[in-house]
């Protein structure tokens, strides 16, 4: 069917020393062409400014909430204690996960071959788009019901593997095969020279990777509501077998609570957590163009 | 053998002496009875086995397949201890994946097999036995492209004795190693500097330094000096006569003038079209004088004078 049932080549007299205008049905694949460029352009546009939107929103109902006291002391003026839970509860889980993560990369980039390597890193990328609910479930059934933040922990680790354990590779693709082929030839056993060429060829990467899951893993919910969501924020809590306060569940019960002011310290709770998200991400996302600049120079 | 004993014994190897115009060398004059002999891949010096060094490689029958792919088919050679030899041949004839399986670098490659037999002093080198991190603690490599590790220069060398536990007297070694590979006096001042701030030559001598630094028995050179300026590669032919009777050395090159400059055997290899496909073979190994100046095989004879396509 056409659009424009104008001029064409077929039924027009095709002279090669016209000017080099657009003829024939050129202009009307020019306007096809220039609107498909409009939809991927606005389409761009409309998750920049979604981001953009959240941000504004967090920052401007949060930033009232916000003060030194608000960060540091304990319920009902502060959310220090949800700060602190939630950092023992991603460190310890991140302790587990990167030594698990990082060896995974290794299998997949130095020791599996393509065929051996293809299916584990798909299964990778499966379970790095499962539903945390359904991990955290899992997980509760591993600490067989009990409440505390090690179990939450576990919970994070195992949605942290993948995203640890395929950035990682990423970058280990990046060290030079003629490197490999050096440290070969030296008749050197595989493990020293992935412990001292390859790995410290990698550092940047594995950093960001990390600093990548830990962003993910601080702003998971449903793990840390199942396994360590009974603690409350009155006192600090340090110690990681009894349940820990966490900020996204403290966001959930502030959000659910009919007083506005509540309200208003959820706001000022997801700001907390949206900057440090940002800044662990963007900061990694710098530090691995630069460990990437180092490697391909 | 420690570092030490890396002096020439010129006893042991009577062709390991740099090439000179006029120098003296122990002419092996073909028997009577075997000129006009059927022609066979070894010379007729090599009836002389009692003149020539003892073999480090023995190559028998060697077929080297990728898969279906045959890349090279029936090499039959012996490399003596103590001299260069060198591969020679067009491009895709198979002297760097002859090259390569002489310290089982193609191992990692999934697809590839060795039919016929390699032995290393009389061991079969694809035995069961043989562990392929000690192959390439004995026969160390260099490669086309120098590939130095992001370290200093110091710790680049040093790498490979620290990770197989000769720790005493690093810093001599690394001395040595360097003297040896004549980059000492260049990089003397900065040790600790990042070995990938040197020239493209200095960074072949350092590898070059960095595979001795083992001290090795064979060292396997890959077109060391096709990635240099003629300079540093005039650098890199220097550190070969020099290495020479140290080490047995097999170089790949493309520069045929190399192969005469630097080598005391050489061997040519060509694509020959057997049944359907062209397959690498070897054509012609013998003397380097013998190869350049007066071929058997007439397809060495217009490869050497450039008439080769």
């Amino acid at each position: 069917m056409r659009l424009w049932p104008g001029r064409s080549r077929a039924t027009e007299e095709f002279d090669p020393t016209q000017p080099l205008v657009a003829t024939g049905n050129l202009r009307r694949r020019h306007l096809v062409s220039r609107f498909t460029q409009g939809l991927a352009i606005a389409a761009a546009m409309a998750a920049v400014a979604v981001l953009v939107i959240v941000i504004i929103a967090v920052v401007s109902h949060g930033v009232k909430a916000i003060s030194w006291e608000f960060i540091t002391a304990t319920e009902p003026n502060g959310i220090g204690p949800f700060l602190v839970g939630t950092g023992i509860v991603v460190a310890i889980g991140t302790l587990i996960a990167l030594p698990i993560g990082v060896l995974i990369s290794l299998f997949l980039s130095e020791y599996a071959g393509n065929r051996l390597a293809r299916p584990v890193q798909t299964l990778m990328d499966v379970m790095n788009g499962l539903p945390s609910i359904i991990i955290a479930l899992f997980a509760v059934s591993l600490v067989a019901n009990k409440q505390s933040g090690f179990g939450a922990s576990i919970a994070l680790a195992i949605i942290e593997v993948p995203l640890i354990a395929r950035g990682t590779q990423e970058v280990l693709r990046l060290v030079p095969g003629a490197q490999r082929e050096a440290a070969d030839a030296l008749g050197v056993a595989r493990w020293r020279s992935i412990l001292t060429i390859i790995l410290p060829a990698a550092t940047g990467g594995i950093v960001t990777a990390t600093l990548l899951s830990v962003a993910r893993a601080a702003g998971e919910t449903a793990p840390v509501l199942f396994l360590t969501g009974l603690a409350h924020g009155d006192e600090f809590h340090f110690n990681p077998f009894e349940p820990l306060p966490t900020v996204p569940v403290k966001i959930f019960q502030l959000s659910e609570e009919a007083n506005p002011e509540g309200f208003t310290q959820a706001w000022g709770l997801s700001l907390i957590l949206i900057v440090i998200i940002l800044v662990l991400g963007l900061g990694s996302r710098a530090l691995l163009n630069r460990s990437k600049r180092k490697l391909t120079q | 053998m420690s570092i030490d004993d890396y002096t020439f014994d010129a006893a042991q190897s009577t062709n390991g002496k740099p090439k000179a115009p006029g120098r003296v060398r122990i002419r092996t004059e073909p028997l009577p009875g075997v000129i006009g002999a059927p022609a066979a891949t070894e010379s007729a010096a090599e009836a002389h086995f009692h003149l020539a060094p003892e073999p480090v490689f023995e190559a028998k029958d060697v077929g080297i397949f990728y898969g279906a792919k045959q890349a090279l088919i029936d090499v039959t050679m012996n490399i003596r201890r103590g001299q260069v030899t060198a591969l020679i041949g067009p491009s895709g004839c198979g002297k760097t994946t002859f090259l390569r399986s002489l310290n089982r670098m193609n191992d990692s490659v999934p697809s590839f097999r060795l039919e016929g037999q390699v032995l290393y002093h009389g061991h079969d080198m694809y035995g069961s036995n043989v562990d392929t991190v000690e192959v390439r603690r004995r026969i160390g490599m260099v490669f086309q492209k120098p590939n130095p590790f992001p370290k200093s220069i110091y710790d680049n060398i040093a790498w490979a004795p620290r990770n197989l536990g000769m720790r005493q007297g690093m810093s001599e070694r690394v001395e040595k190693a360097l003297r040896g590979a004549a980059l000492w006096n260049e990089v003397k001042d900065r040790l600790k500097d990042s070995a990938l701030g040197l020239s493209g030559g200095q960074q072949q001598r350092l590898c070059i330094a960095r595979a001795i630094a083992i001290e090795p028995d064979v060292l396997l050179l890959d077109e060391p000096a096709s990635a240099l300026d003629p300079i540093a590669t005039g650098a890199i032919e220097d550190l070969i006569h020099s290495l020479k009777g140290r080490f047995t050395i097999v170089i790949v090159t493309h520069n045929m003038q190399q192969a005469a400059r630097v080598a005391d055997r050489t061997a040519f290899f060509s694509l020959e079209t057997r049944g359907e496909k062209p397959i690498g073979s070897l054509i012609e190994f013998d003397d380097t004088e013998k190869i350049f100046g007066s071929p058997r095989d007439p397809r060495t004879r217009d490869y050497v004078q450039g008439r080769f396509g």
